[in-house]
């Protein structure tokens, strides 16, 4: 669905994260903002809560390790004990470089499956973006026309700005 | 963060943000150069050298190749190790360094990653050869079967190798595959037509916002710190291929540590070697500078040196365990008659990688480049010794015998080489080479031009201090 869109187009990092700390101190909504690369501090400056991604990882990691450990010991343990050298079936030391490896596994996929779906970033997606510049060279402000304060963009022009007005879906 | 003005720059001469991505963009829009042509065709005659001996071997069996019942590891296990050392380097540089935020990495890490993976699928064929009915590879996996289920033997290094190599693999995709994700939007959002639908496909709808970024940091960091240990275990368990085994020469505490140093070595050597040829013919001198190729240089001198110190460390400890197997293993690495094979090891492996104490032959294109190469070839021959000399004097004499590989193993190892180069090829053409994303992000405080600005805004001349980096191009 496309919404009107107010842009603050930036050439550098520095006016734009400048202009979104005073555009949130002047009380103004801003819908997200798009840069070709992470821009440090940014996250911050918009409030943004920290990712619980990591959160997601350390789940996954609990799972794989359990599941590694815990197969190992099923298998050759309970459901097939084999007499080698009249050794102990559950070698608890020899299962150590399998677990390390799921749980590795586990947590990597897990997480990054987590990643994407989280993002809505699917193979085939169409990019909901404002300006197609954005992966080069362009770091853009969006702010909703709906509920905007009139003279946000004369401010954003101020902020050192190129502005737009855009019907897109974002 | 504190940025000293008089820190080395990572991008050279006249840069911008758009021309950083036109010009890492550009080789992938235009048509490839004469030197692309000549390179893929000779890297695609090897893998048909390949394919031939391959399918030869499938056809007729594992006894084609030169082994015996002495000698049963000899080529086929060398190059898996060579293979999967030089795969060493790709997470190391990408995740390690990321972790210590080195930030020459971000002109380095996609080709180096790149390399891991091709260089891991080459090591994969080995052992999947090797087991002789590559159609039931599946029997290693836990599966359940008609057997009773009999269930595979976890107390096996073999087995923690084929969990080891396979994690690893997976992991290591997936961690240069989201690091694509932007910069393949980044090709997407300049296409028309059929390119940008390719490109848009597998871009996902990255579309740079904050919070994409914040995740994407999250996620990066996190399979970072994943890889680290990875990245150790890998060759660790490869080692345990030897060492928890009784053969004289394999049965050694030492190594874990000297199998993860040599395959860091050889590993850079190799991203050394890839990387001269492609900041020269896809022109990427201003992103590929000789900072980058100097620190190279140091790491693969510090890892050269413990793999040296190894050597005669485990020589030491031979002598000194009094154990008369251990010390006739070692004597007859030595004097043996696969002495050629220790002395070309030494000479390589040892002696070469010293030179870089010389900054002037870090810096230099040719030395590093030929350096590179004499590295490459000690680590194989590193691999060699280690399997061969090891085996071929068993225990009774009676049972003493040569080995040198047959026609098959030879196409065999020529057609790795194929298939490794076809693939960095087609990833040059088609992605690419540099994260363009991660070097923008280091531009402001790392390219020659903002750099000076900044030393302008506070009176100081760097001139003097860059002299040297300057003309070096």
């Amino acid at each position: 669905m496309t919404k009107k869109y107010i842009l603050g187009l930036f050439r550098d990092e520095e006016p734009l994260l400048h202009a979104v700390h005073e555009l949130r101190k002047e009380g103004n909504k801003i819908h997200e903002v798009y840069t070709p690369f992470p821009v440090h501090g940014l996250d911050e400056a918009l409030g943004y809560r920290r990712s619980r991604l990591p959160r997601a990882a350390f789940l996954f990691g609990c799972l794989g390790g359990t599941l590694g450990l815990s197969m190992q010991a099923w298998m050759l343990g309970v459901d097939w004990p084999m007499n080698i050298g009249g050794k102990p079936a559950l070698a608890w030391v020899d299962f150590v470089p399998v677990t390390f490896e799921l749980t590795v596994l586990i947590t990597a996929l897990g997480m990054v499956a987590t990643y994407l779906v989280s993002s809505n970033f699917i193979p085939g997606n169409e990019p909901k973006m404002p300006d197609p510049r954005i992966t080069s060279d362009v770091f853009c402000i969006a702010i909703p026309v709906e509920g905007a304060s009139a003279t946000v963009g004369s401010r954003l022009r101020q902020l050192g700005a190129e502005v737009q007005e855009k019907e897109v879906e974002l | 963060m504190f940025e000293s003005p008089t820190r080395r720059p990572l991008i050279t001469g006249k840069t911008s943000y758009t021309q950083i991505t036109e010009d890492i963009i550009k080789p992938i829009e235009a048509k490839p150069t004469k030197w692309w042509y000549l390179g893929f065709t000779v890297s695609l005659a090897a893998l048909g050298l390949w394919l031939v001996s391959v399918t030869y071997l499938l056809f007729t069996g594992v006894g084609v190749w030169g082994l015996n019942k002495t000698v049963d590891w000899g080529w086929d296990i060398t190059n898996f190790v060579w293979w999967v050392g030089i795969g060493h380097a790709g997470t190391l540089i990408s995740a390690v360094l990321l972790l210590f935020r080195q930030k020459w990495r971000t002109a380095v890490n996609r080709s180096a990653e790149a390399m891991t993976i091709f260089a891991v699928v080459c090591a994969g064929s080995y052992p999947l050869l090797h087991a002789g009915r590559p159609w039931l590879i599946y029997w290693v996996f836990p599966l359940p079967n008609t057997y009773g289920s009999l269930w595979s033997n976890f107390n096996s290094p073999l087995l923690w190798d084929v969990f080891a190599i396979s994690t690893y693999l997976t992991v290591s995709l997936v961690f240069w595959y989201v690091g694509l994700i932007p910069d393949l939007a980044t090709i997407r959002d300049r296409a028309v037509g059929i390119r940008r639908k390719i490109y848009g496909l597998m871009s996902f709808g990255w579309n740079g916002s904050a919070k994409g970024w914040q995740r994407f940091e999250s996620v990066s960091l996190i399979l970072a710190g994943l890889s680290t240990p990875l990245v150790l275990s890998v060759h660790t368990i490869v080692s345990f291929d030897f060492a928890t085994s009784v053969i004289p020469g394999w049965h050694t505490t030492i190594f874990p540590p000297y199998f993860v140093a040599g395959a860091v070595f050889s590993g850079f050597a190799m991203v050394q070697t890839l990387l001269i040829i492609m900041r020269k013919s896809m022109r990427l001198e201003q992103y590929i500078t000789l900072n980058h190729i100097d620190v190279m240089n140091k790491i693969i001198l510090v890892t050269g040196s413990i793999v040296g110190s190894a050597y005669i460390t485990e020589f030491f400890i031979a002598w000194y365990s009094a154990v008369p197997y251990e010390q006739y293993a070692f004597a007859n690495r030595m004097f043996g008659p696969y002495w050629w094979a220790y002395w070309t090891m030494m000479t390589c492996n040892v002696i070469t990688p010293q030179l870089f104490w010389s900054r002037k032959l870090r810096r230099s294109l040719t030395a590093s480049f030929i350096i590179s190469i004499f590295v490459n070839i000690g680590m194989w021959f590193e691999r060699f010794v280690i399997i061969v000399t090891s085996l071929h004097r068993d225990y009774l004499p009676s049972s003493w015998l040569m080995y040198s590989p047959s026609w098959v193993e030879i196409c065999m190892y020529i057609g790795s080489l194929g298939l490794f180069f076809t693939l960095f090829f087609l990833f040059a053409k088609f992605l690419p080479v540099i994260a363009v994303a991660e070097v923008k992000s280091i531009y402001k405080t790392s390219s020659e031009e903002e750099i000076a600005k900044t030393a302008a805004k506070e009176g100081l001349d760097l001139r003097e201090a860059h002299a040297h980096t300057q003309g070096a191009h």
